[in-house]
């Protein structure tokens, strides 16, 4: 049963690549949006604490602005 | 209407879909693959190479389809000149990308053992690189033109025009000559693909699907916070 899986009639070196070549792309992909996406929240949170008080506060009103904060670590911490 | 689409508006909705869409593709994607592997049967002619056909598939009909979006969006993004459109479009390019990517290089795959050859310059398979090189040229442009409003008319432009090659790829297999064989499954007339294989592809482009989806909203969140980093500038 697994030597059948394997070998796949003779075909098993096209069909492994054939899905590992998808699978590997997905995962690259995966780790270079999610890479991006931590890169500009990172940005982001150092940008926001560097700001003075009020407009933390002013900033803070802004709908998106709580938003992008609940998503980041400020706010789990 | 399309105030609907602002991004302010549907942060919140992404950021919380992009949570559980991980978690179903990953479910949707073993049960696919368990179905296209295992139990889905052998072709009486093409034996097990078959299976090849539950990545190639619907990597094909998700580059086209998402293609096809973007094509629509820069449309209206040029008439309405809506801001989120050109977000949407930009994001949903990655997944676009690679599915077209991924159905090249699986076709050749399966190519070689049905064919016997990797690659042949046939309608098909020519019209299916063009659409990579038309995706390339669209993602080129944003990232060549530091212009915010001249990458959204120069990508846009490119987009529509790469429209007239959807049809193109659709309809080659009946047009011309090609290797490829004409459409097994049909929305319009019957379907003549037996439900053992329909199964598992209809599953495996679900899984596509969702990882479409998946990085379409992590995209968009990068392209938003991004936008917003430079807001925080202007404070």
């Amino acid at each position: 049963m697994i030597n059948n899986i394997f070998s796949m009639s003779g075909y098993g070196i096209y069909v492994w690549s054939a899905f590992s070549f998808t699978l590997i792309c997905f995962t690259a992909l995966y780790l270079i949006v999610k890479f991006q996406l931590v890169k500009q929240q990172k940005i982001f949170n150092k940008k926001f604490s560097s700001l003075p008080i009020e407009k933390i506060k002013s900033a803070e009103k802004q709908k998106i602005y709580k938003e992008i904060l609940i998503n980041t670590s400020i706010y789990k911490i | 209407m399309f105030n609907y689409f602002e991004p302010n508006k549907i942060f919140s909705i992404t950021s919380k879909v992009q949570k559980y869409t991980i978690y179903i593709f990953i479910i949707v994607l073993c049960i696919g693959l368990f179905e296209a592997i295992i139990l889905s049967p052998k072709d009486y002619i093409q034996s097990d190479s078959v299976r090849i056909m539950y990545v190639h598939v619907p990597s094909a009909w998700l580059s086209l389809g998402i293609f096809t979006v973007i094509s629509i969006l820069s449309f209206f993004s040029l008439i309405f000149k809506n801001k989120n459109f050109p977000l949407i479009c930009k994001s949903l390019a990655p997944s676009g990308i690679l599915f077209s990517i991924i159905a090249l290089v699986t076709g050749s795959i399966w190519g070689k053992p049905t064919w016997g050859t990797w690659w042949a310059w046939d309608a098909r398979i020519t019209s299916m690189l063009v659409l990579v090189l038309f995706y390339i040229m669209y993602i080129l442009a944003w990232k060549i033109f530091s212009e915010k409003e001249k990458a959204n008319k120069i990508s846009s432009i490119i987009a529509i025009l790469g429209l007239i090659n959807i049809p193109i790829i659709k309809f080659s297999v009946d047009w011309w000559s090609t290797l490829h064989q004409p459409a097994s499954i049909n929305i319009l007339s019957k379907t003549t693909i037996h439900s053992s294989m329909l199964i598992p592809l209809t599953i495996m482009t679900a899984a596509f699907a969702l990882f479409a989806l998946l990085i379409f909203l992590m995209k968009y969140n990068t392209e938003l916070i991004k936008i917003k980093n430079k807001g925080l500038d202007r404070l």
